[in-house]
């Protein structure tokens, strides 16, 4: 008798791998939400304001696909994940996919089976230095303290960056960005080291921030961007033509403003008509309604306004477009055509 | 010699002498004083030094605290009131205050709920804390987990409510059957519980949830010192039954039974928390059924759960140990079976034994708590190390939040251990 | 009575099982057997579903693959190109570092708060329950950050102490206390030093035996020989003598202020986060073992001390040959499960970045290579072969220790 509630266990647990496999899109079609894996909080990238709304630049993703999917850029469940859980929540299955400013490198493509679906931030891990230290070059930092922020690649690049150079140096690494903060502002490290963004937005926060230099030298390529699980090339398909859309919108000039009455009709340019569902049927292929990007645009922007409204020049954090600009403009922001 | 006393004696008092007052300096304020501050010179000298360090202490702190703003936006602006001089910036507990106590996600219109449940809290816990209340006040205590439940997580009313049918229709069957074998009504309890519950899982319709009296509130958006609470109490709770089964289990002579007991609380107290919580964080979502998507919170109870009820065991074995041979003896010569012994003689006055350390064991638990900021969940701490940190208004205020934090677990730990001196004293007298 | 109980051969029914308590224990024991099996057999078929659906394996190869990363403090030669079994390595150690020095000071304040809390000075004896109780009912991990956040702002910067005309000067011109850590200097050892620490190990073997020597006197003649004196200069003199003999082969490296423009360089250095974790856990631990020391020495009666002052003992000695031993019965254990509950909660040195195990294996590695299960075993594995050989020894102690019964 025992022996038959086993199998019955067995069978049932075999059943529900051949449930979950069918597919990341129904399933989050089904539950009406999206899971979105998030930072603790980077101002700027991800964090909760007073009333508890996330908001932020990897936000905005989520809540694009979101809206793509489901049609309500609210639908979506954050889920804050820190650097060791977050490949865990996302290889079972606790979230559909992962705007964590997390670098795309090869081993976590390759070896731990996740799909990068395109990039939305071009960073580089940077130095700030008090000006007060006169320092002009991170290559005469030989003997320095180093505060890291710990759980990203950064550990890894600073060892490379310190090793090439051959000049010693003291890592401290600490857990939150807030603590790094302390640290640094009390003279416990020399300087400070994470993606240049991150950088700037921190020194934002600072009561004095022009004491501060960030340091000429990038000294790594910090690709970052959403990524969901290997081997669900639909999903993969939603979260990076989601992703494509905001850029092109952007490129094409569709903003939240006028893309109202861009999609009630089809309109000159077929691309934008593509995009936009009124022309062709790009939503259908998808598995998505034809208006998915409009609605996805119509979350919070396209990638530009995004850029603006979470860390452009015109917040505290102010950065400037740089390698983040279209491709017209001489950035590296491209999208695949909608074709 | 004369018999006459006079003779004897020169003179001879006839009458007392007036009671004096002690002399002043074994007397009052300088006795005490000399007693107890100044005994030795080596006394007085530990004395100067305490006072010295008692008043650096206090001329440190004092201004600081006293000098507190309370009602400024942000710290720039604390600063700029302050303008130099020394003074705490209470201002981001003043704005912040609901978001320590019940995390960045609660629903603020909703707050009066885990407030209620806090209240209800009490009513639920004196029966079992203080003895001498009336017995059937039980009732509230064993209603409490379902109300709370449906009060903090809101949605459909139906699911504490089936809760507790399968509660009630399990005790019923244990009551049925115990007469003529414990095992017969224990497990008999189980699987009429278990069938309640799954007759409720069918009846519950999948979107009962959305309009729902309370509205539903995922366990995600819980935080805060409401979450340290909560997961204090629900742990220790749970983990006082499975405690008590893995210390009888443990000194059980089937040998497998009681290796498999041994095994499990070496384990459990061979490992510091963090790693277990490591596990609920990292790696249980392995174990699961695939797309089970058990969510954290519950993931977490099991772990903490394991590790305290692993420690309550060891309590409990403490309290088996200490009963007299004698008591098991004579439960054997009365010709009770096991179950009847460890139920009727055994387990009441070992569990008596016991409160104490589990007292002990729930307060360590309860600051454990904290450790689950370390994986991302906002409890206290992890709302003061995160998101209020971490905000741009409030970037630099350490003393402030972690003051406040200290004072809330303290408040709550030491109530709990004058609880348990209180009863130890109790506990004492009753057995003389 | 016996034969009663004996069933007649050949009747075995299968409701035997459960109402025989000859058969009834093997078969609770079989069904608990079968739903240990099913349920590990259920779990392990749910992670290889798992891990089959994620197209993950379980692999060990990434600890001889480079760590890449540096550690700050390190016990043994480590850099970003040793393996991660290495920074594995690294991390046990700096566990046990900041276990075995916690473990001291915590028993020293404790000892000291609990002592003093018996004082019949009414000052002391309140604020160490004011000690006690505060230290006892706040989470460790809060007073951990707090004390690091203290150590970070009240400290001065390490800038403070270089240059040549630095803001702060050098303590006795070799220590340095910064936010950084603490700097001292460290022993050089030139020829001949081998003949000094020669000399030294020595003289504590000649303590020991001329405390022997004076015991057996002792309890032979009843002549008493002072040991407190003759052994401070037992181990002094014969060492400083072959200190200046030997041309004073020990020197001291003491931190440069100018070698560098940012730190002291040269010396020890003992890093803030270790001195953060080990004050930390020694002053919360120290605050629970003090309750056992004070409970210990009340456990001792009273009577005892009135017996050994009415056979005429001093009060020096009552404490030492009356009332310590017994109390001691009482502490150690407590104690030893406190030493227990130091070690695993160095494992909350990830809160404020000290190299430990928990943040080297369980942290860095784990967030670099993705390998969580791995990891988290790896690290459960370890603190329980720690655990268990603390455990092991407590038992051993008790054993020796128990009141021999006759």
């Amino acid at each position: 008798m025992k022996k038959t509630v086993f199998l019955g266990a067995l069978t049932v647990a075999g059943l529900a791998a051949g449930a979950a496999a069918a597919g990341t899109l129904d399933d989050v079609k089904a539950r009406g939400k999206l899971n979105c894996g998030v930072t603790t909080g980077l101002v700027g990238f991800a964090a909760p304001d007073a009333n508890g709304e996330w908001n932020g630049f990897d936000v905005a993703v989520c809540r694009a696909v979101a809206a793509a999917v489901l049609g309500d850029p609210a639908a979506v469940e954050f889920v804050p994940t820190t650097g060791k859980t977050r490949f865990t929540a996302l290889a079972s299955g606790e979230i559909d996919m992962l705007a964590r400013n997390t670098t795309w490198t090869f081993s976590r493509d390759v070896d731990l089976k996740f799909t990068f679906v395109g990039v939305n931030y071009y960073d580089g891990q940077g130095f700030m230095a008090p000006k007060a230290l006169g320092v002009s070059s991170a290559k005469e930092l030989d003997g320095a303290t180093v505060c890291i922020q710990t759980g990203t690649t950064t550990e890894l690049n600073l060892a490379d960056f310190f090793r090439a150079n051959n000049i010693s140096y003291q890592p401290v690494p600490i857990e939150t960005n807030a603590e790094a903060q302390q640290q640094y502002l009390a003279g416990a490290c020399d300087v400070f080291t994470t993606d240049a963004s991150g950088l700037a937005a921190t020194r934002a926060t600072f009561e004095a921030p022009g004491d501060h230099v960030l340091l000429p030298e990038i000294v790594s390529k910090e690709p970052l961007g959403p990524l969901v699980r290997h081997g669900d090339d639909e999903w993969g398909d939603v979260v990076r033509w989601t992703l494509n859309a905001l850029i092109t919108a952007e490129e094409l000039g569709v903003t939240s403003a006028n893309i109202g009455e861009m999609s009630a009709a089809a309109g000159g340019n077929p691309e934008i008509n593509r995009l936009l569902g009124t022309e062709g049927n790009l939503g259908e292929m998808l598995g998505l309604s034809a208006d998915w990007a409009t609605k996805a645009i119509s979350a919070s922007g396209n990638y530009g306004e995004i850029f603006e409204k979470n860390i452009g020049e015109s917040t505290p954090i102010g950065l400037a477009r740089g390698l983040n600009a279209q491709w017209t403009n001489g950035g590296l922001i491209y999208s695949p055509p909608f074709r | 010699m004369s018999d006459k006393r006079a003779d004897s004696v020169a003179f001879v008092r006839d009458t007392f002498i007036a009671e004096q007052p002690a002399p002043s300096s074994a007397t009052g304020v300088v006795k005490w004083l000399q007693d107890n501050l100044f005994a030795t010179w080596a006394n007085g000298l530990l004395t100067i030094v305490s006072l010295y360090v008692v008043y650096l202490l206090l001329t440190a702190t004092m201004p600081w605290i006293f000098n507190g703003i309370w009602n400024t936006e942000s710290l720039a602006q604390c600063r700029e009131v302050l303008d130099g001089s020394t003074g705490a910036c209470f201002s981001v507990l003043s704005e912040r205050w609901n978001q320590l106590l019940f995390g960045f996600k609660y629903p603020p219109d909703q707050y009066w709920r885990p407030t209620l449940a806090f209240v209800l809290m009490f009513a639920a816990l004196a029966p079992v804390l203080f003895f001498d209340l009336p017995r059937k006040l039980l009732v509230i205590t064993a209603l409490f987990p379902f109300t709370a439940y449906w009060l903090i997580w809101g949605g459909t009313i139906l699911t504490p409510l089936f809760a507790l049918a399968g509660v009630v229709v399990g005790y019923f069957v244990y009551a049925r059957f115990v007469k003529n074998s414990f095992a017969a009504g224990f497990f008999g309890a189980i699987v009429a519980a278990l069938v309640v519950w799954m007759l409720g899982g069918q009846i519950i319709p999948e979107n009962a949830n959305d309009n729902a009296l309370l509205a539903a509130v995922p366990s995600r958006d819980l935080g805060g010192f409401m979450l340290n609470m909560m997961l204090g109490l629900t742990c220790v709770s749970l983990s006082v039954p499975i405690g008590i089964a893995l210390a009888l289990g443990r000194q059980s002579n089937l040998p497998l039974i009681k290796v498999i007991c041994v095994v499990f609380i070496e384990f459990i107290r061979g490992v510091p928390l963090i790693t277990l919580l490591f596990v609920a964080n990292v790696m249980l979502a392995y174990f699961f059924p695939p797309g089970s998507g058990v969510d954290l919170f519950l993931r977490v109870v099991i772990m903490i759960t394991m590790f305290s009820a692993a420690y309550i065991a060891e309590v409990i074995r403490g309290g088996l140990a200490a009963l007299p041979k004698g008591q098991y003896e004579a439960a054997d010569s009365l010709g009770l079976d096991y179950p009847q012994a460890m139920r009727l003689i055994i387990l009441p006055q070992a569990l008596k034994i016991s409160i104490p350390g589990i007292v002990n064991v729930a307060v360590g638990l309860f600051k454990d708590t904290t450790l689950v900021s370390v994986i991302s969940m906002f409890d206290l701490v992890g709302m003061i190390r995160g998101p209020i940190l971490a905000s741009t208004e409030w970037n630099g205020v350490y003393w402030e939040l972690f003051m406040a934090a200290s004072v809330l677990f303290f408040v709550v730990c030491y109530g709990i251990s004058q609880y348990s001196q209180w009863l130890e004293r109790r506990l004492a007298t009753d057995h003389r | 009575m016996t034969t009663l109980t004996d069933p007649p051969a050949g009747t075995f029914r299968l409701s035997m099982l459960l109402n025989d308590t000859r058969y009834r224990s093997l078969t609770f024991q079989a069904i608990a057997l079968l739903v240990l099996i099913a349920a590990i057999v259920f779990l392990a078929n749910n992670l290889m579903t798992n891990l089959r659906t994620a197209g993950l394996n379980i692999s060990y190869e990434f600890l001889g693959s480079p760590a890449g990363y540096d550690i700050n403090q390190t016990l043994i030669a480590y850099d970003s190109q040793s393996t991660n079994m290495r920074a594995a390595w690294v991390g046990i150690l700096n566990t046990m570092l900041v276990a075995v020095l916690a473990c001291a000071t915590a028993t020293v304040f404790g000892v000291i708060a609990g002592v003093l809390r018996l004082s019949n000075n009414w000052l002391v004896r309140k604020l160490m329950a004011v000690y006690v109780e505060i230290f006892r009912n706040i989470p460790v991990l809060i007073w951990i950050i707090i004390i690091f956040t203290i150590m970070t702002a009240v400290m001065p910067g390490a800038r403070d102490y270089l240059g040549a005309e630095p803001k702060t000067e050098l303590l006795f011109g070799m220590f340095a206390f910064t936010n950084r850590g603490v700097y001292a200097p460290a022993p050089v050892w030139n020829d001949g030093s081998g003949l000094v620490i020669a000399v030294f190990v020595l003289s504590i073997i000649g303590i020991f035996a001329y405390r022997r020597y004076a015991r057996n006197l002792l309890y032979a003649t009843g002549k008493l020989l002072p040991t407190g004196w003759p052994s401070l200069a037992l181990l002094i003199v014969p060492v400083v003598l072959a200190f200046f003999i030997m041309g004073q082969p020990i020197g001291l490296d003491s931190p440069d202020v100018l070698a560098n423009r940012f730190n002291l360089k040269g010396g020890i250095q003992i890093g803030a986060p270790l001195i953060a974790l080990w004050f930390a856990l020694s002053i919360y631990t120290g605050a629970f073992i003090a309750e056992n020391v004070r409970a210990g020495i009340q456990a001792v009666s009273k009577g005892q001390t009135e017996a050994a002052a009415a056979l005429g003992l001093r009060s020096g000695r009552i404490m030492n040959l009356v009332v310590l031993p017994q109390a001691l019965r009482v502490i150690i254990p407590p104690l030893i499960s406190n030493y227990l509950n130091i070690t695993k909660n160095t494992s909350l040195a990830i809160a404020v970045g000290y190299a430990d195990i928990t943040a080297t294996l369980g942290g860095i590695t784990l967030n670099q290579t993705g390998r969580a299960i791995e990891c988290v075993l790896l690290l459960m594995l370890f603190y329980l072969v720690i655990s268990l050989s603390i455990s092991a020894l407590m038992n051993v102690y008790n054993n020796a220790m128990k009141l021999k019964e006759r």
